[in-house]
């Protein structure tokens, strides 16, 4: 009886070593995939290193890989483009955004907090080609024609178009980041506050907000690397016209859009093909750093309410 | 300015800014089922397309993403799962479950377009599968990932202590803990962040345009080695690669099954989780 016991006891801890082991390998997987996607960008950019002269490729205001006498990779068009949608709707998403949380979180009755918020959700989860899908068809076409005798955009698409609808993408994510920072603040400095006799609107904004401040940076910085990655609202909606220019309502061609618009008509192995590796391999880079950014914002945060 | 009269203009201006939000959504959400709601008929959805996408439907995109989203949940859940179990119930402060967590902090924020990359050089071509179903989903699999692990910790960790702690003090092991009790409490989370990762995998464009989604096709996709159509890159190039006065019943048509599709999964991943918030107060 004792042996049997034993036996079986035995047996499941072997099982429970073997399931740690397997645990192991499987989370193994996330990891390998980000590996891959560094490695794999930078070996895939390699070619584009040599046979593209690295400082006019960052320097070039000419971008125009398929000229059939001397194609020019000059990249500061695509990187002006994405600096001036993701501004742009940065200027939009992040106002919006927080003045929704503020709102939803310290203001609304809970009935409408109890619409509103599931409405949020459901814009975050609305795919980004539908968003562009409605600029390309509906929003482009009431700018265009909405000030007429008075102003008219330089370009039907335009890159305001794109931020636009870059911002709608933003605000669910300023939302329920800076929402979450803003529950998180200890409910005793919100009470102190309004017993010395402060407005609601002074303990928001002179207490809560400062309090919150880390995890509403981070929530700003995780959109704006949001925006500079997505690529299916600017193919479609800023007009995909590769040229320098700092004006708004003129078209452009951000980085996501040239790799997705251009990918599919290289050839493989060419150094066009490389080149938008390269692309990919800025674009890598600059969200990596958006992102640690956001990581250093949330860990200041959590250091001050431990 | 008075502080009363300060606090209700503030107010007032963050009601307006909440209410621009919900506008935006209506408009949008309106725009497409007014539009949409013409076209979808039985043989708008059971049929292929004809005449240049003018007459028939639009099966072969709905049947493609099913069957590209069915493919993704396969290789995503069990590993996504897996590895929130290990980040959140194994002793893994240790270097590995540091480098982990970076890790999938930062697979997050990398740009599906970026991913699109990988699966074209690393899948299609070095690994050989091609353009491909398989290839795509792979791909897809790469982005819903750090979805379906962070949602899955967040709900395992959602468990209270003291629930394995009585488990282990029965004499269980650490397996049957996390598999009888950790697990069951928490799969109603785990749903809801699966549901939401579905949706995000049915709406994504920029990875499958580059590894294996094709514009038009007489035929279904046989295999996984198949090239296939799906709903949202249908959408991309019929509204800008064709007449939009030829076809723009068929792109409205198109995104309203593609929006119906994903709200109700949104949807219902929000009533899943309010009522279990409802039922487990810990």
């Amino acid at each position: 009886m004792a042996t049997k016991k034993s036996v079986v006891a035995k047996r499941r801890r072997i099982n429970d070593v073997l399931i740690h082991a397997l645990l192991i390998v499987i989370s193994l997987f996330a990891i390998l995939v980000l590996a891959a996607v560094a490695i794999f960008l930078f070996l895939n950019s390699l070619p584009a290193f040599v046979s593209i002269d690295q400082w006019d490729f960052f320097t070039g205001t000419v971008w125009d890989p398929t000229n059939p006498v001397e194609p020019l990779y000059g990249i500061v068009p695509l990187l002006v483009a994405t600096l001036v949608v993701t501004f742009l709707s940065a200027l939009i998403a992040i106002p919006l955004g927080l003045g929704a949380t503020i709102y939803l979180s310290e203001i609304a009755h809970p009935r409408i907090k109890k619409v509103m918020k599931p409405a949020v959700e459901v814009l975050a989860g609305l795919p980004s080609v539908m968003l562009g899908f409605f600029a390309l068809t509906i929003f482009a076409r009431f700018m265009w024609t909405a000030f007429l005798p008075w102003w008219q955009p330089s370009d039907y698409l335009n890159l305001f178009n794109g931020a636009v609808f870059l911002a709608i993408m933003m605000v669910p994510i300023m939302v329920s980041l800076s929402e979450d920072a803003m529950n998180s603040v200890p409910m005793s400095l919100k009470e102190a506050s309004l017993a010395l006799g402060m407005t609601r609107w002074e303990t928001v904004w002179k207490v809560i907000v400062p309090a919150a401040r880390p995890g509403i940076v981070a929530a700003m910085m995780l959109s704006i690397g949001r925006a500079v990655g997505e690529t299916m609202v600017v193919v479609m909606a800023t007009g995909s016209a590769p040229q320098l220019t700092w004006d708004p309502f003129s078209s452009g061609q951000p980085l996501t859009s040239t790799i997705a618009i251009e990918i599919s008509e290289v050839a493989f192995n060419s150094t066009h093909y490389y080149a938008l590796f390269e692309l990919g391999l800025v674009l890598f880079a600059m969200t990596f750093a958006l992102n640690y950014a956001a990581d250093w914002a949330m860990r200041k945060y959590t250091e001050r309410y431990q | 300015m008075n502080r009363r009269n300060k606090e209700r203009a503030f107010f007032l201006l963050f009601r307006g800014c909440a209410w621009v939000v919900a506008l935006a959504l209506m408009i949008i959400v309106g725009y497409i089922v007014v539009l949409g709601i013409g076209t979808i008929s039985w043989e708008f959805l059971t049929q292929f397309p004809k005449k240049g996408f003018t007459e028939g439907g639009i099966f072969p995109a709905i049947v493609g993403t099913l069957y590209l989203v069915g493919l993704v949940m396969i290789i995503a859940v069990p590993i996504g799962v897996f590895t929130a179990i290990y980040v959140s119930e194994y002793k893994s402060n240790n270097w590995f479950g540091n480098l982990l967590r970076v890790v999938v902090n930062n697979l997050a924020g990398v740009p599906s377009i970026v991913y699109g990359l990988l699966g074209l050089g690393l899948l299609v071509f070095f690994v050989g599968w091609g353009f491909s179903l398989l290839a795509s989903a792979f791909t897809l699999a790469f982005v819903v990932l750090p979805l379906v692990i962070t949602a899955s910790r967040e709900a395992i960790q959602a468990v209270p202590s003291s629930l394995r702690e009585a488990s282990l003090a029965l004499g269980t092991t650490k397996w049957q803990t996390i598999r009888h009790h950790v697990l069951p409490y928490s799969l109603p989370g785990i749903l809801t962040g699966v549901i939401l990762s579905i949706s995000r995998a049915a709406g994504e464009t920029a990875p499958i345009l580059m590894t294996g989604v094709v514009f038009l096709k007489f035929t279904l996709p046989q295999n996984v080695w198949d090239t296939f159509q799906a709903m949202p890159y249908l959408l991309y190039s019929l509204s800008t690669q064709t007449p939009y006065d030829k076809t723009q019943d068929f792109q409205w048509g198109t995104a309203l099954v593609l929006l119906v599709m994903v709200v109700a999964m949104n949807m219902s991943a929000i009533i899943i989780r309010n009522r279990y918030r409802e039922k487990y107060k810990w």
